[in-house]
C-alpha cells in the first residue's frame, strides 16, 4: 500500500486531500464530520474583519447537469463567513486540539491595508492552526468591496498584501489565485515575490448559470435579480489544469509548491492536478454535491492506482507530467497519428461518422459495400481525436500512430526525425536548423 | 367431464377486474423519462428509425424530450405517425425500434423508445392527461382548401391515417365505416389494458379535429356502398377495411354454443362499460399463436377464468406473437401448448366440453383439454362475397389486395392500405404508414402532378 502521507510547507495530513475554504468548512460541526469522515485537511472558510459580512437569504448556488442530473458546473454567491470572528477562532482552536493529525489551515481576507494585517494575523495565529491561505480569488461580491478577486487580478497588490501577511505570520502563508484573468504567471510570481510560501489554485470563475424562461431574468435569482457568482466543479478542471502547469512548468515560478483546486471528484481528477505539479489537492464542489463520503474512493482509489504505478508515495507522483506540458510550437510536425476503429467494440451508433462528415475531415466511412460499417479513411484522416472524444465505447475508438510507410493522406514517408514549428519552412521566422 | 358446462359472469371483484385490466405500462414520469432519454445515444441515420416502419425520427423526438420541447417531440412523431400514441401503447417495440437500438450491442438493454414516445404524445393527443401545461394551439394546420374529395372506406388505422394526411393537405376526406365507432382494431380488437381510459376513441377525436375529415358510419362497401359509385362521386378512393372474417378450424363442431370467435368476443370486451357482466368459462382453450391468441388468453384469465391454455401448432419460434408478448401471457397465468393441432371439438348436451388435439410432430398421438370456452384465434380474412363485385374488379394476391410502392391498386384512383393488402405486417404502426404513403400518393394524382 502506498503510502499517502503529505508534507506540505512542512504540514503534515494523513493523505492529500483538503477541502478547500468554503461552506464545507464554515463551522466546527462540518469540519468534524468530513474529518471523521477521512479528508486529510481543511481550509476553514474565510475570515475576515468585524463585524461579520451578510449573506442573502435567497438562491446562494446554481448548477449545470448533465445526464442524470450529475452536476457538471456549479456556482456560487456566497459571501466569506458571516459569523463573529471570535466565533470562528474559538471554534477553530478546539477542532485543531481535537485534530491534531489533520492539517488545519485558516483562509483570511482583509482590507489593503498593514495595520489590518498586524490586528488580524496574530490572532488567527493563536489558534493553533497550520498555515494561513490569502484569499484573493473570490469573484463575487467582496470584489466589489476592493477585496478577493480585486486583488488578486492586480499582482503590486498580490505581492503586497502577502509581504505584509508574512511580515507577522509565523505559519506557512498560501496565495489563493483567481483564474480572472488572462495570465496567471504574473500573479504567481508576485505572490512569490511577496515572501508566499505556496499557491493554491483556482478560486472560482465569474459567471451568470442561466436565465429563467419563464420570468426572463437571471436564473438563480434573489426578488428578481441575481449577480455573478463564482464557477467552479468538473467543468472547471481543464482552466485549472492548465494554470497549475504552467506555473510549475515555468522558469521563473517552477519549484513553488501548488495546492491544486478545480472540479476534483474522484481519484483520477487528484492524479491530473498531482502530476501536474500540485502536492496536495483541495475538494469542495464534490463534497457539497455528494457528502464527504466521496473521500473514501479519494484516498482508496490513490492509494491503488500509486500501487499499480509501483509508487510507494504521493511524492512520487508530483509533477511527473509536467515535461510532457509545452508549447505548441514544439510539437513534433512529423509525427503521424490515425484513428482506428475496433469493430468488435463498435456498437454501430454512427456518431464517429456524422462529426466527421458534417464537421471535421470526412475521414470515417458510413456504409462500406452496401452495409452499414463505420471505417475510418487513413487517406483522410488527420488523427485529430474527434471520433475518439464522441463516441460512446470507451476504447473503441484510439489513436494509433504510423510508425513507418507513407501517410496516405500527404503522400510523405514517416520520419523518426522531429521537426517543429520553429524550424518549419512555412514558418517566416523560422530558425536555421 | 364434469356434469355442466362452468360459463359465467363476475367471477373476479370489481377492484380485482380494474386492477387486472388496468395500463399495462403506466406512462413514465417526468423524471423516468429525461433518465431515460439521456440514454439516447443520438445516433447518426439511426438504426431505429429505419426499424420503425413509419420511419418516426426516435432521435430526434427523444432528443426534444431531454430538451423540455415536448410540443416540438410530439409533432416529430405525430407528423410521421398520427397514431403515435396508440403505436407507443401497441407497438411490438421489442421486435421494431428497440430491437434496433444501439445500446442492445452495447449493454444489451435498449432505449424504452415506446415508453418514451407515449411521454411524449400523452398531452397532445389526450390534453390534460398530465399535470404539465399543455398547449392548446393545434399540432397540425390544414393547407389551403383543394376542393378535392377523397372517399376513405374503413376507420381503422390506415383509413384515419390517410385521412388525416389528406385533409393536412388540403383535401376533404369522407370516411366510410361500417361499426358505429372509428378506430377499427384499436377500437374493436385490442386488449383492454393495453388501451385504457377510452384511449382510442380520444385519439380519434384528436384525429379529427383537424377538420375537413366527415364521417359516415354504419356505411359498408358490399351493402349501402359499392367501389364503383365511389369512384364516380369522389375524385379518389382509398381502401383500408381491413379483414372483415376470421378463418374457421375447419373440423366439426365449430358452430357449437361455448366455441366463439376470440375477435368478437374482444369486441365485446372493448365495449363493455362493465366487465363483470362478461361470461367467462372457468377452463378455456385458445387456439392460435399470434397476437390476438395472447390477447385473448390474458383477457380470459383476466376476467377470471382459472385455466387458460394456449395451444399453437408449431413451435415457440413460429408464432406471429413475439417472444416478449409469449413471456407477458405466460407472467399472466396462461399456459402455452406447442405443437398440437384440433381434431375434434367434444361435445355434451350441445355445448362444448373440451378439444381433442392430436400432436403435429408425432401423428396420431392425441390428447383432451377440458374446456368450457374455446377460442378460436388462427387468423383472419377478407370475405369477398361480402363486398360486391369488388374482388372482380381489383387484382388481388392471396386474396388481399395488390398495391405498389406508393399504395396504388390495380384500378386508376384507387388505393388501399392495412391489414387488406397483400404483403402487409398485420399491425397498427405498418396500417398508418400504408394511409399516410397512400395519402400523398392521392395528393399528386389529384393535383394531376
Amino acid at each position: 500500500m502506498a503510502d499517502l502521507t503529505t508534507t506540505f510547507l512542512g504540514i503534515q495530513s494523513p493523505n492529500p486531500f483538503w477541502l478547500a475554504s468554503a461552506p464545507p468548512t464554515d463551522k466546527a460541526y462540518n469540519v468534524n464530520r468530513a474529518f471523521e469522515a477521512g479528508w486529510g485537511g481543511a481550509v476553514w472558510k474565510t475570515l475576515g474583519e468585524d463585524p461579520p459580512i451578510v449573506n442573502v437569504n435567497g438562491p446562494r448556488y446554481g448548477a449545470i447537469h448533465g445526464n442524470d442530473r450529475r452536476v457538471l458546473g456549479f456556482n456560487n454567491i456566497e459571501l466569506i463567513t458571516d459569523r463573529p470572528l471570535a466565533t470562528n477562532l474559538a471554534e477553530i482552536r478546539q477542532i485543531k486540539r481535537d485534530w491534531p493529525d489533520r492539517a488545519l489551515i485558516v483562509s483570511v481576507m482583509l482590507p489593503m491595508n498593514e495595520q489590518s494585517w498586524a490586528k488580524y494575523v496574530p490572532m488567527i495565529e493563536d489558534t493553533g492552526c497550520d498555515g494561513l491561505e490569502l484569499n484573493f480569488g473570490c469573484p463575487h461580491g467582496m470584489s466589489e468591496r476592493g477585496m478577493g478577486s480585486a486583488v488578486g487580478q492586480v499582482p503590486e497588490y498580490i505581492q503586497q498584501a502577502a509581504a505584509w501577511c508574512k511580515k507577522f505570520a509565523r505559519v506557512p502563508v498560501i496565495v489563493k489565485l483567481t483564474p480572472n484573468i488572462t495570465n496567471i504567471l504574473p500573479a504567481a510570481k508576485a505572490a512569490q515575490n511577496g515572501g508566499a510560501d505556496a499557491v493554491s489554485l483556482i478560486n472560482t470563475l465569474n459567471s451568470i448559470m442561466r436565465v429563467d424562461y419563464d420570468n426572463l431574468t437571471i436564473y438563480p435569482a434573489t426578488d428578481g435579480k441575481g449577480s455573478h457568482g463564482g464557477y467552479c466543479g468538473p467543468a472547471v478542471k481543464p482552466i485549472a489544469l492548465h494554470m497549475v502547469a504552467e506555473i510549475a512548468r515555468s522558469r521563473e515560478t517552477r519549484g513553488l509548491p501548488i495546492s491544486g483546486i478545480g472540479g476534483i471528484t474522484d481519484w483520477r481528477d487528484a492524479v491530473d492536478f498531482l502530476a501536474l505539479g500540485a502536492t496536495t489537492v483541495q475538494v469542495c464542489t464534490a463534497a457539497m454535491v455528494y457528502g464527504f463520503k466521496i473521500i473514501d474512493d479519494l484516498v482508496d482509489g490513490l492509494s491503488n492506482y500509486l500501487d499499480s504505478k509501483g509508487f510507494t508515495s504521493v511524492s512520487q507522483l508530483v509533477a511527473k507530467a509536467v515535461p510532457s506540458v509545452t508549447d505548441w510550437q514544439y510539437l513534433n510536425l512529423n509525427h503521424v497519428d490515425k484513428a482506428y476503429i475496433d469493430q468488435d467494440l463498435c456498437i454501430q451508433c454512427g456518431r464517429c461518422h456524422i462529426v466527421c462528415e458534417d464537421t471535421s475531415h470526412q475521414a470515417i466511412t458510413a456504409t462500406v459495400n452496401g452495409a452499414r460499417h463505420f471505417e475510418v479513411i487513413d487517406a483522410e484522416c488527420v488523427g485529430c481525436n474527434l471520433c475518439v472524444s464522441v463516441c460512446p465505447v470507451e476504447n473503441c475508438i484510439t489513436m494509433r500512430p504510423m510508425r513507418s510507410g507513407v501517410d496516405p493522406r500527404t503522400g510523405r514517408a514517416i520520419t523518426n526525425v522531429k521537426a517543429d514549428w520553429t524550424t518549419h519552412p512555412n514558418n517566416p521566422g523560422r530558425k536555421s536548423s | 367431464m364434469s356434469d355442466k358446462a362452468d360459463i359465467r359472469t363476475g367471477r373476479l371483484s370489481d377492484e380485482k377486474l380494474a386492477s387486472n385490466f388496468a395500463d399495462m405500462h403506466p406512462p413514465l414520469t417526468k423524471s423516468e423519462a429525461i433518465i431515460d432519454a439521456d440514454r439516447c445515444y443520438f445516433c447518426y441515420d439511426a438504426p431505429c428509425i429505419t426499424a420503425c416502419p413509419t420511419g418516426i425520427d426516435i432521435p430526434g423526438f427523444i432528443q426534444k424530450i431531454r430538451s423540455g420541447n415536448l410540443r416540438g417531440s410530439a409533432h416529430t412523431i405525430l407528423s410521421a405517425n398520427i397514431m403515435g400514441g396508440m403505436c407507443a401503447r401497441v407497438c411490438p417495440t421489442e421486435v421494431l425500434c428497440e430491437e434496433a437500438c444501439v445500446r442492445n450491442t452495447h449493454e444489451d438493454r435498449p432505449v424504452r423508445i415506446g415508453m418514451l414516445q407515449r411521454y411524449a404524445t400523452e398531452d397532445v393527443v389526450v390534453p390534460g392527461s398530465k399535470s404539465r401545461s399543455s398547449q392548446n394551439a393545434p399540432l397540425f394546420q390544414r393547407a389551403p382548401a383543394t376542393g378535392k374529395k377523397v372517399a376513405v372506406v374503413g376507420g381503422g388505422p390506415a383509413g384515419l391515417s390517410c385521412a388525416h394526411r389528406l385533409a393536412v393537405l388540403g383535401h376533404s376526406a369522407t370516411v366510410f365505416e361500417p361499426r358505429d365507432k372509428l378506430g377499427g382494431l384499436n377500437e374493436y380488437g385490442i386488449a383492454a389494458y393495453k388501451t385504457p381510459d377510452d384511449f382510442a376513441a380520444r385519439e380519434v377525436e384528436f384525429i379529427l379535429s383537424i377538420g375537413g375529415i366527415e364521417v359516415r358510419t354504419n356505411s359498408a362497401i358490399g351493402s349501402n356502398l359499392s367501389l364503383a359509385e365511389l369512384r364516380k362521386d369522389y375524385d379518389a378512393v382509398f381502401l383500408g377495411f381491413g379483414l372483415t372474417g376470421v378463418n374457421g378450424l375447419n373440423i366439426e363442431g365449430e358452430q357449437l354454443e361455448g366455441v366463439a370467435n376470440a375477435v368478437d368476443y374482444i369486441a365485446m370486451l372493448r365495449q363493455a362499460p362493465k366487465k363483470s357482466t362478461l361470461p367467462v368459462g372457468r377452463r378455456v382453450v385458445v387456439i392460435g399463436g399470434g397476437m390476438t391468441a395472447i390477447d385473448i388468453a390474458v383477457q380470459s384469465k383476466a376476467l377470471g377464468a382459472e385455466q387458460v391454455t394456449m395451444v399453437y401448432r408449431r413451435g415457440q419460434e413460429n408464432m406471429n406473437a413475439s417472444g416478449y408478448e409469449q413471456e407477458f401471457a405466460q407472467i399472466r397465468g396462461v399456459n402455452i401448448r406447442l405443437w398440437s393441432q384440433p381434431r375434434k371439438l367434444l361435445v355434451e348436451g350441445g355445448r362444448v366440453r373440451g378439444v381433442e388435439f392430436e400432436s403435429t410432430q408425432t401423428p396420431g398421438q392425441t390428447y383432451v383439454l377440458e374446456a368450457d370456452m374455446v377460442f378460436k384465434a388462427i387468423g383472419q380474412k377478407v370475405l369477398w362475397d361480402r363486398l360486391g363485385d369488388t374482388a372482380q374488379i381489383l387484382d388481388l394476391k392471396n386474396d388481399r389486395i395488390l398495391v405498389d410502392d406508393e399504395r396504388r391498386t390495380s384500378l386508376r384512383g384507387v388505393w388501399a392500405g392495412g391489414d387488406c393488402v397483400f404483403g402487409g405486417k398485420d399491425l397498427t404502426v405498418s396500417a398508418v404508414q400504408d394511409g399516410k404513403v397512400a395519402a400523398i400518393s392521392i395528393d399528386r394524382f389529384v393535383r394531376g402532378q
